[in-house]
């Protein structure tokens, strides 16, 4: 009958559509997932983003990631010490009189999520969707999570509202909108978060 | 302008003052609590450390905007407090003191440390105190001072 | 501008030549006009007692001090020489800083200063026979109470005890003390009597420094007080061309807001309620400079110019010896050395400030100042007054290392501009922390060449060494003091007085002129010519295999006691840790005379996160007698902490096209906590010869002997500082 043998053909189409998209389907291939990864790596090492993503017992400031000023530390938590807690100085929000950038729970991502080395270069964008992708490392976040971590993280929302510095000037922004973040994250979780080899 | 109700050492204040003004500064002149001193402005130095909600925390770099009502808590008070007692008496004990113009800063980021650590490692002196700067140097005796603020708060209680 | 004769024999006659040319002069004393003034020991100065001495009906003793309290525990220290001569009960004893006036200058500078390390060297027998003459004085006035004679009767602790019990207490005599006359001549007590010298006393000032309730020059607060900021050109002597104020002016709170002269070029004063608003309208100013014939000088620039001369002779300080004694050494015994030292910042921790009050017949000025003679002339110059016109009060100051002896007394000037307008309204002016940091008035950058030839003893037979800096005192009233046949005595001592014995000695001089202001930097000369001595001489001792301090004692002269007694008691200090260090450690040795006091130092350091670390220095002083051997102790153990600032990576100034690179705090840092020593015991010759300083002889020793463990670590040699690559 035309009618059993037509829901039939939508069925394997459907059935086949589906099987193609869960292994990357035309709209995110692997290699459009690898070319994502590369636009959020471009933002991760933006100073905005790795200045707190230190391998050390130190965060860095500055376009120029210097080591951060007063000698601060990381502390058991990344918040700091007693006597010299972030928090002590990044309030909840900017304050753009006095140069100093804020923002809710303001602390350093923990060793795991390290995105430079002890000698404060960059790693390599294998090495740091390694990182980033390695759920033992990032508070056990699948794609979906990481996604929404790249959405609606405070901190991560910060750099791009950056404040000014002391001299009034605005600090630099990171090479992509955080929209254009978000959606370059989407289409890497789509692909499956795919990881380059080197 | 803006109106501000603060919280300080327990007492309520009143200051109407531009809301970009620091902390710091709403408590040297409008305030007229001098204790607490400006170094650089930059955060860098510590010697403007004074406790707001419980951190120490940079009052130069904080804007009076950004403080509601979180209880501020400055070097004047830590005479009738245990631990700030406790430091203030070894600070004398020991002898810190040269010029003196960083000492507030230094005692305030010794008493956040005490109470968070009584019993600290040399160690958790160095990081707690690694921001305060002391153009004089005193650095060794502030170490052995803390060291004996500590064992007398631990020793004594209170 | 007339550059006065300074007499060398301790008099001074300052005169300074005001911007309209009008000299003012200051005599030390009116008898002194136009004569030649005779040795100090031939006139006795007077220095009434009562000038220095308050017994208050309550029992409290209040000292002058005639000196700034910036640290050094001098408030405390004068206070406890005079006490302990008169038999001043000491719980009962208030030090006050006293505010400028002849009586109160130093007996042998001739003008109310510190510096040179001097308070206590200069002012110990002042102040130990006003306590003598103060006890004589209360004495005779008992013993006429009592009808008896002095020799009846003893002092302790503010009482005077008589014959038959009869006692009265210093406050009960003082009226009629005070009426006595001041005895000539007075017995001092010898060293055995003493109850407070001597002794690790505590500082008088600990509990108001601890609890917030002592008052700095910068926490004044006066009636209808005004608030003033100053904008700077960026080039320093540049001229203020044009002002686009409106954006300022809106900020509230600001007053006014004006151009000034300032002591090189001009700038924009800005006068509000309070600091912040006056910060604020002050970075709203769009400021035009006019940089047109104002040098710019540049770092790399001045290098390259200075290696130039230092490869040349300059002008003779020191030629001794052969003139060819370099002709017998080979080349393979021979070092040639080159060390580049940078502009240094003296950065105290309280921003300098000054308050002035400009009433119209008479003014009034507060002010952290070392220099009060120079200082308060200069306001008065500013207000059209005489000096004496001018109450000029010393406030306890947050720090000065050098910084607050300037001889154009620039910040007290500004301020005085700046209250001149705003009359009848005190002012203070505030330099944040970035005005301090670009303002000038650094120690010198100094580039060094030395040659040195090796005996075959190992030890240097022969020395060449040429200096290059500029000079600090040229073309300032006090010129004559230091510079003699165009060289600058503060560039080269500590070289040009060695207490080594090289025989075969040249060293010149170069004096380049530059455009950036330099000042004296806590031990001043000593802190580069130590540094190039002790590493030379260390890197000889490394050549010889011989141990740092044995090979020091070789080299030493026999009469060089204040050296040589030390280095044996650091011999004593450190034998239980020297050779025992841990690996990864290593020991580093140096000995420095400065200021009369000798120091020898040794430190333990490792390498750590590629930063030194020094885990213990050892100190050991020969300063004559030690007043107050808990403020030698803490001297010696913070002073050196401040000599780090030379070896810290952010320890520079730096000049780019005329313009200072450092801003404040965080491009020029100078030591935390974790970049000094975490613990140093300070040993004390005994000595019963007069007090030498203790302020200025920390610092020349800790640098070289950290570089010299360093040098032992990694074998490099550190000569460009500061050290960047460890």
């Amino acid at each position: 009958m035309p009618g059993i043998r037509a829901g039939l053909l939508v069925s394997i189409v459907v059935v086949a559509g589906a099987w193609m998209g869960s292994a990357g389907a035309d709209t995110t291939t692997t290699a459009q997932g690898l070319a994502a990864w590369e636009q959020v790596y471009s933002v991760l090492t933006h100073p905005r983003c790795i200045n707190c993503h230190t391998a050390t017992n130190y965060p860095q400031q500055g376009d120029d990631r210097r080591r951060h000023v007063a000698n601060v530390v990381r502390g058991p938590e990344g918040k700091g010490v007693p006597g010299l807690n972030c928090a002590g100085c990044h309030q909840e929000t900017n304050a753009d009189s006095t140069g100093v950038p804020g923002g809710h729970n303001w602390h350093l991502a923990p060793l795991s999520m390290r995105w430079q080395d002890t000698n404060d270069r960059a790693l390599s964008s294998a090495e740091v969707c390694r990182a980033v992708t390695d759920r033992s490392k990032n508070h056990n976040l699948d794609g979906p999570g990481l996604l929404k971590h790249h959405e609606e993280e405070a901190l991560v929302k910060w750099a791009w509202d950056p404040g000014r510095r002391p001299d009034g000037s605005t600090r630099t922004l990171p090479p992509l909108t955080h929209e254009q973040f978000v959606a370059a994250t989407r289409r890497w979780v789509e692909a499956d978060t795919p990881c380059p080899t080197r | 302008m803006a109106t501000y109700q603060l919280n300080v050492n327990g007492e309520r204040r009143e200051v109407t003052v531009d809301p970009s003004t620091p902390l710091l500064w709403v408590l040297r002149e409008d305030l007229k609590m001098t204790g607490t001193k400006f170094g650089c402005g930059i955060s860098a130095c510590g010697a403007c450390t004074v406790h707001v909600g419980g951190v120490a925390t940079r009052s130069c770099v904080v804007p009076i905007s950004h403080v509601g009502d979180r209880p501020i808590v400055t070097i004047e008070a830590m005479a009738a407090d245990p631990v700030g007692r406790a430091v203030q008496n070894a600070w004398v004990e020991e002898d810190v003191v040269q010029c003196g113009y960083c000492q507030s800063g230094q005692i305030m980021a010794a008493v956040a440390l005490l109470k968070h650590t009584p019993r600290p490692t040399e160690q958790n002196i160095e990081e707690s105190m690694g921001g305060n700067l002391c153009r004089c140097g005193t650095y060794p005796r502030i170490r052995a001072a803390i060291k004996t603020a500590a064992t007398q708060l631990t020793k004594g209680g209170a | 501008m007339v550059a006065p004769a300074i007499d060398r024999r301790g008099f001074l006659r300052v005169s300074f030549a005001a911007a309209s040319g009008l000299l003012i002069s200051l005599y030390l004393h009116p008898d002194a006009l136009g004569q030649e003034a005779p040795m100090p020991q031939q006139q006795a100065k007077v220095y009434p007692p009562d000038a220095f001495v308050n017994i208050r009906p309550d029992g409290k003793i209040v000292i002058q001090v005639n000196r700034l309290e910036f640290g050094q525990g001098v408030q405390t220290a004068l206070p406890m020489v005079l006490a302990d001569e008169m038999d001043a009960d000491w719980a009962n004893v208030i030090g006050e800083l006293a505010p400028a006036a002849d009586v109160y200058k130093d007996p042998l500078f001739g003008i109310q200063i510190v510096g040179g390390s001097g308070s206590i060297a200069h002012s110990f027998t002042q102040y130990r026979e006003l306590g003598a003459k103060t006890r004589a004085m209360l004495i005779a006035a008992a013993a006429d109470r009592w009808n008896t004679t002095p020799d009846k009767c003893r002092t302790e602790a503010s009482v005077v005890h008589g014959p038959n019990g009869k006692s009265a207490t210093y406050a009960e005599l003082a009226a009629d003390a005070a009426r006595k006359p001041v005895p000539a001549k007075v017995n001092l007590k010898s060293a055995t009597e003493f109850k407070l010298v001597g002794k690790r006393v505590k500082r008088l000032d600990s509990r108001p420094k601890c609890n917030g309730s002592l008052k700095f020059g910068l926490d004044l607060d006066l009636p209808g007080m005004k608030v003033a900021v100053v904008a700077h050109p960026p080039v320093f002597g540049g001229r203020v061309k044009r002002i686009v104020d409106d954006e300022a002016r809106r900020v509230e709170g600001v007053r006014d807001i004006f151009e000034i002269p300032l002591a090189k070029g001009t700038g924009v004063a800005v006068v509000a309620d309070k600091f912040w608003p006056a910060k604020q309208a002050r970075s709203r100013l769009k400021i035009d400079w006019d940089l047109t014939g104002v040098e710019q000088p540049d770092s790399s620039e001045l290098w390259t110019r200075y290696r130039q001369l230092g490869n040349t002779a300059g002008l003779v300080a020191v030629n001794r010896g052969a003139a060819n004694a370099f002709d017998k050494i080979a080349a393979g015994d021979r070092i040639v050395a080159e060390y580049e030292f940078p502009f240094l910042a003296h950065t105290p921790m309280e921003p300098l400030n000054t308050t002035v009050r400009f009433d119209g017949d008479r003014g009034e000025a507060w002010a952290g100042s070392q220099f009060q003679t120079v200082d308060q002339i200069a306001v008065a110059e500013v207000l059209g007054l005489k000096p004496q016109q001018v109450t000029f009060h010393t406030e306890m100051a947050g720090g000065g290392f050098g910084r607050r002896a300037v001889t154009d007394s620039h910040i007290q000037r500004e301020a005085a501009v700046i209250a001149k307008r705003m009359r009848g309204t005190p002012v203070k002016l505030i330099w944040t922390r970035e005005d301090d940091v670009q303002g000038g008035y650094y120690r010198p950058m100094h580039y060094h060449r030395v040659e040195v030839g090796i005996g075959p003893d190992g030890l240097p037979a022969a020395w060449r060494h040429v200096v290059v800096g500029q000079s600090l005192l040229m073309g300032t009233p006090f010129e004559s003091f230091a510079v003699k046949n165009g060289i600058d005595e503060t560039a080269i001592e500590g070289t040009s007085d060695t207490h080594y014995n090289i025989p075969n000695m040249h060293l010149s001089v170069h004096h380049p002129k530059v455009n950036v202001p330099v000042l004296w930097w806590r031990s001043v000369g000593h802190t580069h010519n130590a540094f190039v001595m002790e590493t030379l001489i260390d890197e000889l001792a490394t050549r010889a295999r011989m141990d740092p301090i044995a090979y020091r004692r070789k080299l030493l002269k026999p009469d060089a006691k204040k050296l040589l007694q030390p280095l044996d008691l650091l011999d004593k200090a450190t034998s239980g840790w020297r050779n025992k260090l841990p690996r990864g450690h290593a020991l580093g040795v140096s000995c420095h005379e400065s200021f009369g006091t000798g120091v020898a130092c040794a430190v333990d350091v490792s390498i750590d996160n590629k930063r030194p670390r020094i885990h213990r220095a050892t100190i050991a002083v020969d300063c004559g007698i030690a007043v107050n051997p808990l403020s030698v102790e803490s001297q010696f153990q913070a002073g050196i902490g401040f000599g780090l600032t030379q070896l810290v990576p952010k320890g520079a100034i730096t000049l780019k096209n005329g313009m200072v690179e450092q801003r404040n705090f965080d491009s020029y840092a100078p030591p935390y906590i974790i970049d000094t020593p975490m613990t140093v015991d300070v040993h004390i010759v005994p000595s019963s010869e007069a007090p030498t300083g203790c302020g200025e002889p920390p610092v020349p020793v800790i640098s070289p002997a950290v570089v010299n463990a360093l040098a032992r670590l990694t074998g490099k040699r550190y000569r460009t500082l500061p050290l960047l690559n460890v």
